[in-house]
Order: structure tokens, then C-alpha cells, then sequence
């Protein structure tokens, strides 16, 4: 091996930009509460949207058992069925996944990894919150509304989802509605800092190509959202102005109830449109951080630098932008024009590409590495396998001809939950076993993680992989029960009751994992600033967990990439970003 | 919001021309774009963002419009007034118009003003822009209610398709309300420039950071967006 260095390390210029007074918290109030400090902000974020995804997972149970079980539990009717899937899925999308992942590991990570000493705007950051939380509350309050929660379905279409037939046509349509609003409002405050910190207030020394790929994911799935979320507004007032105003924006004339409504001459396909303009680069902008924080997972716990890093930043890159162009692919059956269904279906074959770089790159990572199974890195391998095959069945479904029989089948179910349930699900879990020791300054529980684990890996395979079979059967998906229909043979719903076992087996084995989190903040073992002995940023802060203003007196410096693993002839087998180059030097000299 | 120094050590004769030197911010540390600040950069992106709002809005509408097969009112004769004894066609949307765009120029010179530190010219200037968006806004008042007087109703109007009011409403109603949020900001930071907030670096009541005279511009940003939002529904909902 000769030692090439990735970039040539050049002079580091002086500051650009004086440094900023942070807002100082004068009581307890404004330190734990309304604190402006993205890294408690980071906490606040990630307890709201874990408790409304804990919802979310009961949902789940809810429905596994009615369909495994049909009949047998009178608690559960048709409509309160629809309700659990609506809510279950918008749920675990918008308000666990998105706001995990860019309000969650975004704030925690973004000014530490960057070297900042804060987001650029702490009070609108904190706004960006308590919005976040009002909206979560808002959606929560459904619950105990007259009617409850709407039951449209999380795509929440029209005409259905405001007509009376629909379950929560009276309350929970609108505050679904003002909820989603709600969220957007805030979501874009917290996202303007993110990508204003990254772009802006970078510490010295790190460029653009210098970011690990976390920040790399987490800042193009903000910049994404910054375009896409405008979509969903739309539709949501609008959709809003339908059912309360009765303008008929996405409403055609129809009959209701035997009587002709008050609608006329809207268009469904109009929000379908603005829905999915939405909701496709929705998928990415919970994807891509799970791609940048995996890509440093692997790379961390390989010991070995990332394969390809510039590929993996246009891979990036390049997935955010074509994500933005192939969101009519999610509605081949809608009616739409049929051959806009042939342009669709290409851009959305293309995006396989970037995203094969990205797979490709993480497995020539592992390739030879000195691969320590810890948690994290095995979450990270258990993302990349569940990656490769719901991506697989993406391309069953992104064709027209494959996509047309498949529609509204159990396929797409397990497709979805695969590529942007599961596998997020993956990353999120991984990073949390990986930044817990700098957030608390405590290991978790090491056994108990790897039983999560397995449980949950071989849990998720149990009930997913199944579910593609129900799907080719043609068992459709949203049924209430599938009734004695002559095509669905007795072995299938023996099938739906396993896999509900097995679902509720999963569900309770994540109580193991609230345990190990809130055992291991007071008894896990004292972790040190480095445990996983990493070279980004956030490990080299002077205090662990991190102080007000990150790095103390001095910003930190910095002199490399990201990846700088098991260097040969350098002393560690990992160089801090912020290591002077003398220093290394010196180690090699020594060493030849 | 400007919290941030504007000056760029590569600035002078080491700097690259063209898009040379654009590559070069971009790949270089600490800042992407150089002698931008904090509280500018973060007006731009939101304004790109707002365009997405807004181009969602008027795309919508022109699938309605385009899609229904209803007659669409015409807008020359919904917009029309008797003025001095004559039918002038969408007088009152030409002098909002001309109203609005002036208040882009008396905005841009309260920018101009407000580098200089005259702290009295600007504020002044902002309190005029100010008066024209109130304007703006109080003829559009009289316009909604003109035709809600007609019978114009956000779900029906007497001359043809339903989503003729439905639109109309949003839209207006959206920009608006852009409109009067401006108002309300022009205002305030009139008010801390007559005060010498930005002289003395007062700190904000909120945000407890200092104040610059940039913060001016990053209001001017916004307003001037507002403006070309206008110019938008002006040509796709009134002229076509």
C-alpha cells in the first residue's frame, strides 16, 4: 500500500467570520426547557417524535392483530381499522421519521460535526420545536376528538378523505390538516438553520469536502425538504378550504349519500400531483441521512476509510435532484395520462444508479476491513442487506407493467416497509447505540443491544418477506378482512397470523431497547469522549457530553477528511479531523 | 441578523475570476458564499422555498382553470370599474400594481439610506413602503369586497366555474397576507432605525443578538419578492 493522502493538506486561511455571542441561559427554564441550544433541542426533538412513533407502534399492533386474527377481537371495527392506518403511517413517516432524523440527529450533529459552536439561528431553532411539538399535539388530540382521527388513509386522497363516508370526516380531517400545516411551518425554521449552519459556519479548515457523509445526507434531505414540503402545504390548504369552505379545489360533482354534494369540477388527480411531488422526495429525505450516517457507521467500525467518498457526495447529490422527477410513479393506476407513465418509470430506473454507487461503496468498504461487530455496525449491516432488497422491489414496482397488478397489494406494503420502514428504522437505531456515549456520556448495554437487535433484524425479515408473497397472491392491502375470497387459499391467512406473532414478538422486544436506554443513563458503563476511537468532530469535543458553545475556548481546526482509518505508518489506526499534520508526521517519521 | 464579518481574506488580486472563483468558495472552508451573511443567506433560501409555495398555488389554479369545462369569468370584465363615467377593464388591479412596484423603489432607496447610517431617510423611506403595502392591501380589501358583494363566494359565483372565487380568494388571500406581514416587519424595523438600534448594536428583544444596518436589505429581499410574486398573479390571474 502506498500512503497517498486524500487531499492535499494546504494552509489553513484565517477566520472569516468573528465569532458569534451565544445566548447564555440564566435559568433552569431557559437551559432545559425553552433552551436555545441545539444539542438539548437535539433531545427535545428526539423524546417528542419517539413518543408519537410509540403510538404509532401500538397502532401497528392494533392492525397486525385484526389481521391476523379477524373477528376475534370486537374492539377493533372497520372504521377504527382505517383510522390505525392512517395514523400509523403518516405518523411514522412525517412526524417520527423526518423529524427523527433532520430535527433529531440534525441538530445534534450538524454544529458538532461542522464545528460550530450552535446553529446560526438558536431562537428560531428553538420556535422550530415547540411548532413541531404543537403540531404533534394537535395530531395526538385526534385521538379524542368526536368521530377521531381521519381514516383516508395516510396519502389522505380525495374526494374519500372529506366525503361522510370516511371515518373522522368531521374533526380529523381538519386538524390532520392543520397538524401537517403546523408541522411545515416549523419544520422550515429548524431547516433553514441546518442548511444556513452547514453552508455558512463551517469552522476553519473544513470544506465542503471535508464533511462527513452524515452532514453531507442530512443537509441535501434539508435542502430537499425545503422544496418539497411546499407541495404538501398546498395540498393541505387547499384540501382544508374543500371540506371547510366547500371550494372544490380536488373535488369532482358526485353523489354522496344518494344526494348529488356541493362539489363540482375539481380535480382528484390535482392533489394526487401535488401530494406525491411531496411525498416522493419524502422517501429520500428520510433516506438520504440514513445513507450519510451509515456510510460513517461502516467506515468507523471497519476501520477503514469510506470507498469513493467524492462518488458517495454526488451520489448524494444526484439522488436529491432526480428524486424531485419521478414522483408520478406512484401513480400508474390513478388515471393519469398513460404515457406520462413511461417517463416515470425511466427516471425512476435511473435513480437506481446513484443509489447502486452508494450500495456498492459500503460493501467495498467492509471489503478487507478490520470490521469490529459492535451494535451499531450491526444495525449498519443490517440496513445495507434490507436496503438492497426493498430497492430490489423497487424496480419490480417503478415498472408500469410489473407496477399494474401489483397496485394495492400487500407488495407494495412490504416494499415500502422495507426500503423506508425497516431500513431507516436500521440507521436510526444504530446511530442511536452509536451517539448515545456522547450525548450522555454512557455506553448502552452491550448484550442487550446485540439481543435488539437480532430480534429485530430477523423480526423485520419474518414479517416483511411474507408479506411480498401475500402481495403476489394479490391479497390487497387497507382490507379490513380479506372475507372467503376464492383466490386467497387458506395457507395465506395462516401466513397473516404468523406474521402478527411475530410483529407483536418485534414490538415488545423494542421495550428491551426503552430499558437499556433509560437503564444505561444512570448504570452504563463511563464511555470517554471517544469510545468508538472516530476522527469527526463531535468526538473531539473537550467535554463529554458536550457543553454550552461544543469546544470550549478555541474552535477546533481542521486538517483532513473525515476518514482517516487505519493510516499506514501513522501511530493510531484513526487521525482526527482536527490532528495538525505535524503531528502525523512525526508518527511517520518515527515509524519508517 | 448580520452578524457576520464581510470580509473575505481572498479578496483582491489572489481571488479567481468567473466561475473559477465561484468553484473556489464552494470547495473552500467556513463559507460557501463569501460576504454573505447569516441572516441573509437564510432570507434567500426561504424565499426559495416560498417560491415553491407559490408557484404550487398558481399551478393549481391553472389546472382548474385549464381543466374545467365551465366557463371561466372574464377577468377584464370581473375587474372593470366605472371611474369618471367611463368602464375602464382591471383599473384598480393597474393601480395596485403601480402602487406595489413603487414600493420596490422606495424600499431599494431605504437599503441605499440605510448603508449610508441615515438613519432618518430610512426609516422614513421604510414608513412610506410601509404605506404603500398597507395600500396595497387596504384596494385589495375593496376589490374582495367588490366581489363578494357580487356574489362572488369561494365555492360559487354568478359567471361561470366554481374555482374562479376558490382561487381568486387563496391566492390573494395568500399573497396578502405576504403582504401585510411585510407591513407589520417594515414597521418594527423602522422603528429600530429611528431608535439607533443598529448604531448602538441595541440586542434584539427576542433573539438577544445585535442589530446591523444589513437587516434593512434582508427586509428589502423579502419585500422585493413579494413584489415579483405579484407581478406573477398579475399576469397569470388577471391577464390571461
Amino acid at each position: 500500500m502506498v500512503d497517498i493522502p486524500y487531499d492535499r493538506i494546504a494552509d489553513i486561511p484565517p477566520a472569516e467570520v468573528p465569532e458569534v455571542e451565544l445566548y447564555h441561559p440564566r435559568s433552569w427554564w431557559t437551559r432545559y426547557v425553552f433552551s436555545q441550544d441545539a444539542k438539548v433541542i437535539a433531545v427535545q426533538y428526539a423524546l417528542t417524535a419517539s413518543a408519537i412513533g410509540l403510538v404509532a407502534l401500538v397502532l401497528s399492533w392494533l392492525m397486525r392483530l385484526q389481521l391476523g386474527f379477524p373477528g376475534t377481537f370486537s374492539f377493533i371495527d372497520a372504521n377504527q381499522y382505517l383510522q390505525f392506518i392512517t395514523m400509523h403511517g403518516m405518523i411514522m413517516v412525517i412526524y417520527l421519521l423526518t423529524a427523527l432524523f433532520l430535527g433529531g440527529f440534525g441538530n445534534y450533529l450538524i454544529p458538532l460535526m461542522v464545528g460550530a459552536r450552535d446553529m446560526v439561528f438558536p431562537y428560531v431553532n428553538m420556535l422550530s420545536y415547540w411548532v413541531y411539538l404543537l403540531a404533534v399535539l394537535v395530531l395526538a388530540s385526534t385521538f379524542f376528538v368526536p368521530g377521531g382521527p381521519t381514516g383516508a388513509g395516510w396519502t389522505l386522497y380525495p374526494p374519500q378523505a372529506i366525503l361522510s363516508g370516511t371515518p373522522g370526516q368531521d374533526w380529523g380531517i381538519i386538524l390532520m390538516m392543520s397538524s401537517l400545516i403546523l408541522f411545515i411551518i416549523g419544520f422550515t425554521m429548524g431547516g433553514l438553520n441546518y442548511v444556513v449552519t452547514v453552508l455558512q459556519a463551517r469552522t476553519r479548515g473544513m470544506t465542503l469536502m471535508r464533511l462527513p457523509l452524515t452532514v453531507w445526507g442530512i443537509f441535501t434531505a434539508t435542502v430537499m425538504a425545503l422544496l418539497a414540503f411546499p407541495a404538501l402545504f398546498v395540498a393541505s390548504v387547499m384540501l382544508l378550504l374543500d371540506r371547510l369552505l366547500g371550494t372544490s379545489f380536488f373535488m369532482p360533482s358526485l353523489v354522496e349519500m344518494g344526494q348529488l354534494s356541493k362539489y363540482g369540477g375539481g380535480s382528484p388527480l390535482l392533489f394526487q400531483h401535488l401530494f406525491w411531488f411531496f411525498g416522493h422526495p419524502e422517501v429520500y429525505i428520510v433516506a438520504l441521512p440514513a445513507f450519510g450516517i451509515v456510510s460513517d457507521l461502516i467506515s468507523t467500525h471497519a476501520r477503514k476509510n469510506i470507498f469513493g467518498y467524492r462518488m458517495m457526495v454526488w451520489a448524494i447529490v444526484a439522488i436529491g435532484a432526480l428524486s424531485f422527477l419521478v414522483w408520478a410513479h406512484h401513480m400508474y393506476v390513478s388515471g393519469m395520462f398513460p404515457q406520462f407513465g413511461y417517463f416515470f418509470a425511466t427516471t425512476t430506473l435511473i435513480i437506481a444508479i446513484p443509489t447502486a454507487i452508494k450500495v456498492y461503496n459500503w460493501v467495498l468498504t467492509l471489503w478487507r476491513g478490520d470490521i469490529h461487530l459492535r451494535v451499531p455496525m450491526l444495525f449498519a449491516l443490517g440496513f445495507i442487506i434490507t436496503f438492497v432488497n426493498g430497492g430490489l422491489t423497487g424496480l419490480f414496482l417503478g415498472n408500469v407493467v410489473v407496477d399494474v397488478p401489483l397496485s394495492d397489494t400487500m407488495f407494495v406494503v412490504a416494499h415500502f416497509h422495507m426500503v423506508m420502514g425497516v431500513a431507516p428504522i436500521m440507521v436510526v437505531l444504530g446511530a442511536i447505540y452509536h451517539w448515545y456515549p456522547k450525548v450522555t456520556g454512557r455506553m448502552l448495554n452491550d448484550a442487550l443491544g446485540k439481543f435488539h437487535f437480532w430480534v429485530t433484524f430477523l423480526g423485520a425479515y419474518l414479517i416483511f418477506f411474507p408479506m411480498h408473497y401475500l402481495g403476489l397472491l394479490g391479497v390487497p392491502r387497507r382490507y379490513f378482512e380479506l372475507g372467503d375470497a376464492a383466490f386467497i387459499p387458506p395457507s395465506a391467512h395462516s401466513l397473516n397470523a404468523f406474521i402478527s406473532v411475530v410483529a407483536l414478538t418485534v414490538g415488545f422486544s423494542q421495550m428491551v431497547f426503552l430499558f437499556n436506554l433509560a437503564w444505561s443513563l444512570f448504570k452504563g458503563e463511563a464511555s470517554g469522549g471517544n469510545p468508538w476511537r472516530a476522527t469527526t468532530l463531535e468526538w473531539q469535543t473537550p467535554e463529554t457530553p458536550p457543553g454550552h458553545g461544543n469546544w470550549g475556548k478555541e474552535l477546533p481546526v481542521v486538517y483532513r477528511w473525515a476518514y482517516d482509518y487505519s493510516v499506514p505508518g501513522a501511530g493510531e489506526d484513526f487521525i482526527p479531523q482536527n490532528q495538525p499534520p505535524r503531528a502525523t508526521q512525526v508518527v511517520q517519521g518515527a515509524a519508517s | 441578523m448580520a452578524e457576520t464579518a464581510l470580509t473575505h481574506p481572498s479578496e483582491g488580486p489572489g481571488r479567481l475570476p468567473g466561475w473559477r472563483g465561484i468553484a473556489a468558495d464552494w470547495a473552500s472552508d467556513q463559507r460557501a458564499f463569501k460576504n454573505v451573511s447569516w441572516g441573509k443567506a437564510m432570507m434567500w433560501i426561504f424565499l426559495l422555498s416560498d417560491t415553491f409555495i407559490f408557484s404550487c398555488f398558481l399551478l393549481s389554479y391553472m389546472t382548474a382553470r385549464m381543466s374545467t369545462t365551465v366557463p371561466w369569468p372574464n377577468p377584464s370584465e370581473v375587474f372593470a370599474l366605472n371611474f369618471a363615467g367611463k368602464h375602464i377593464p382591471l383599473i384598480l388591479i393597474a393601480i395596485m400594481t403601480f402602487i406595489l412596484i413603487s414600493s420596490s423603489g422606495t424600499m431599494a432607496m431605504a437599503v441605499n439610506f440605510g448603508y449610508r447610517r441615515d438613519r432618518v431617510r430610512t426609516a422614513a423611506l421604510m414608513l412610506v413602503t410601509a404605506a404603500f403595502g398597507a395600500t396595497f392591501v387596504g384596494m385589495q380589501a375593496f376589490e374582495w369586497t367588490k366581489l363578494i358583494m357580487e356574489g362572488v363566494r369561494p365555492w360559487g359565483n354568478p359567471w361561470g366555474a366554481p374555482q374562479f372565487g376558490a382561487s381568486f380568494f387563496m391566492i390573494t388571500g395568500f399573497h396578502g397576507t405576504h403582504v401585510t406581514i411585510g407591513v407589520i416587519f417594515l414597521i418594527a424595523i423602522a422603528r429600530k432605525v429611528l431608535r439607533g438600534d443598529f448604531d448602538v448594536e441595541r440586542r434584539g428583544f427576542f433573539t438577544s443578538r445585535k442589530g446591523y444596518y444589513e437587516i434593512v436589505e434582508i427586509m428589502g429581499l423579502y419585500w422585493h419578492f413579494v413584489d415579483l410574486v405579484w407581478v406573477f398573479i398579475f399576469a397569470l390571474f388577471y391577464l390571461w
